[in-house]
């Protein structure tokens, strides 16, 4: 653990990656000391300063009906961290446990559990995504939930692509001959050595969840007006380029930074952890 | 007396129709109390395969295998699976390299419930020191640990279970020359105190001179002959043996004198 955090704080690019996620999650957690207009997260009207470019009042500009913008970003940070985590916490372990079965049992737990995630992998994932929220109600949950079902089977393929490997494995069947369960054999012997692999794409998936969250919402599927959401405030300024440049342009840099960063640091895991699988 | 392990008319088919693959074939031998038996032959003779079935990973196909007097159910008990144990050829794949070498041995005492819970520990420290590692070893990764020291945990993790008998599946052939030596020389000494029997799995017939009691000579899943160590390498009766053993490279006079000279002198 040490070593990983050695070697990642001496590579710049994975630097740059570490001090990119820490300024997002920083400015997502503290949004209510930093944010110049807390209240602007909300449905605020203010007709004074609509539609103004960057100004030392409005350091990032305001949006049409005159709400800061950076403020906006800020909080619009904690729904997209919020999303990306949920859904990972979530997706990760559902996949982890098909893929671990699937792979060590074999058979046609084997059959069964693959073929239901081909069927959820052969769908794009943003139609899938798309199909559900247009079913569903468009809010913040819904968005979780539609993701989710987009995301699991990544890892089920993942790992039981490793367990599948592992499972030939003399300590696999040095343990199988001791008589340990299957649970034992799959969660405390298979699962640590699939561990990196899980952790390096987690933290890739965190900036791509942002982006099809942001997707999602610049479609209008994702969360709702009066809360602000990195995807729809791109959509809202896109109709206004390039005269109100700054109502696209930053919400936009947001992204960039927020899946830049995760990008960075999964990069460098993988090459520490060596989790190429 | 009753042999410890014993193999009657043991057939194993992989698959079935045109494609099966019949690994192992109408065999049948003993294994005494204390007794070393070598089960040779080259590659893909179905020697693993027979290690497998006397360790429970598949059944076998026809035939019957009986420990202790009475046969095997194709589902072991914790008694049987206890009582005969392995050790695998990679020392370094046997380990898992995310668990301390502690945790691996220490599976055993707990599914088998060696010991008491706050003892276990202890336990693992006085596997260790049986095969010559210090008990502060199980806190290592087996990555820090030599070949030969891997393989000597390995060892360590069987002899937990408190076995009576071990699967030696080739323990010494992925260790070099002076590894294999001292291996050898601690597998037939724990063999002597703790009265264990061995089935001892190798294609090396210069290792099987030095260790085995009675050697099975097996060939594409055929016991192709079964006598003491010293009638087939002086007089082996089958065709097969008599090539296996005339494979095994000539010691020169030379090379003896030298031996000779070291006798008793190989490093610990």
């Amino acid at each position: 653990m040490r070593r990983t955090t050695v070697i990642l704080l001496r590579n710049p690019l994975s630097m740059l990656g570490v001090v990119l996620v820490a300024a997002v999650v920083i400015s997502a957690a503290l949004a209510d000391y930093i944010a110049p207009f807390p209240e602007h997260r909300g449905a605020v009207v203010d007709f004074v300063h609509f539609n103004q470019g960057p100004t030392a009042r409005n350091v990032m500009g305001t949006d049409l009906v005159g709400r800061d913008l950076f403020s906006r970003i800020l909080y619009a940070f904690r729904i997209s961290l919020l999303l990306g985590v949920v859904v990972l916490a979530i997706a990760t372990p559902i996949g982890t446990f098909v893929g671990l079965l699937a792979g060590y049992l074999g058979g046609r737990a084997e059959f069964a559990l693959m073929r239901l995630t081909d069927v959820f992998l052969s769908i794009p994932p943003l139609v899938l995504a798309i199909a559900m929220m247009g079913v569903l109600e468009p809010t913040l949950l819904n968005a979780m939930l539609a993701v989710t079902a987009m995301w699991w089977p990544w890892y089920a393929r993942l790992v039981y692509n490793i367990t599948r490997s592992e499972r030939e494995e003399g300590y696999v069947l040095a343990a199988e001959v001791i008589g340990a369960s299957t649970l034992h054999v799959t969660f405390r012997e298979i699962l640590p050595n699939c561990l990196p692999a899980i952790i390096t794409k987690m933290t890739l998936d965190m900036g791509f969840v942002i982006i099809i969250a942001s997707s999602l919402s610049f479609l209008g599927l994702g969360v709702q007006p009066p809360t602000p959401d990195l995807g729809s405030m791109v959509a809202e300024g896109a109709r206004y380029l390039p005269d109100s440049w700054w109502l696209t342009v930053f919400p936009g840099l947001a992204i960039l930074v927020a899946v830049f960063g995760f990008n960075l640091i999964g990069d460098a895991l993988r090459e520490i952890l060596g989790a190429d699988q | 007396m009753t042999p410890l392990l014993s193999l009657r008319h043991v057939s194993k088919t992989f698959g079935s129709g045109p494609r099966a693959v019949r690994a192992v074939r109408d065999v049948s031998f003993d294994v005494s109390r204390g007794e070393c038996l070598a089960v040779v032959g080259e590659s893909g003779s179905g020697k693993t395969t027979l290690a497998n079935m006397i360790l429970g990973v598949f059944g076998q196909s026809s035939g019957e295998i009986r420990f202790d007097g009475r046969a095997l159910p194709s589902r072991r008990t914790l008694e049987h699976r206890s009582a005969i144990q392995l050790v695998q050829q990679n020392p370094l794949s046997s380990l898992n390299p995310k668990r301390s070498v502690g945790a691996s041995i220490r599976l055993g005492l707990d599914v088998f419930g060696i010991g008491r819970r706050s003892d276990r520990w202890r336990l693992v420290e006085n596997a260790l020191e049986e095969v010559g590692l210090p008990g502060d070893f199980r806190r290592r990764a087996p990555a820090a640990l030599s070949g030969g020291q891997c393989q000597r945990v390995a060892i360590a993790r069987a002899l937990a279970c408190q076995p009576r008998l071990v699967i030696l599946d080739e323990p010494t052939s992925a260790l070099d020359v002076l590894v294999q030596a001292r291996v050898l020389r601690l597998l037939d000494g724990l063999r002597r105190t703790k009265g264990l029997s061995y089935v001892f799995i190798t294609h090396d017939l210069s290792v099987v001179r030095n260790v085995a009691d009675r050697v099975a000579v097996f060939r594409s899943g055929e016991l192709v002959e079964c006598a003491e160590t010293g009638a087939i390498f002086e007089n082996p009766r089958a065709d097969y043996t008599r090539r296996l053993i005339g494979a095994v490279p000539v010691i020169t006079d030379h090379e003896l004198k030298l031996r000779e000279s070291l006798s008793g002198g190989l490093p610990a």
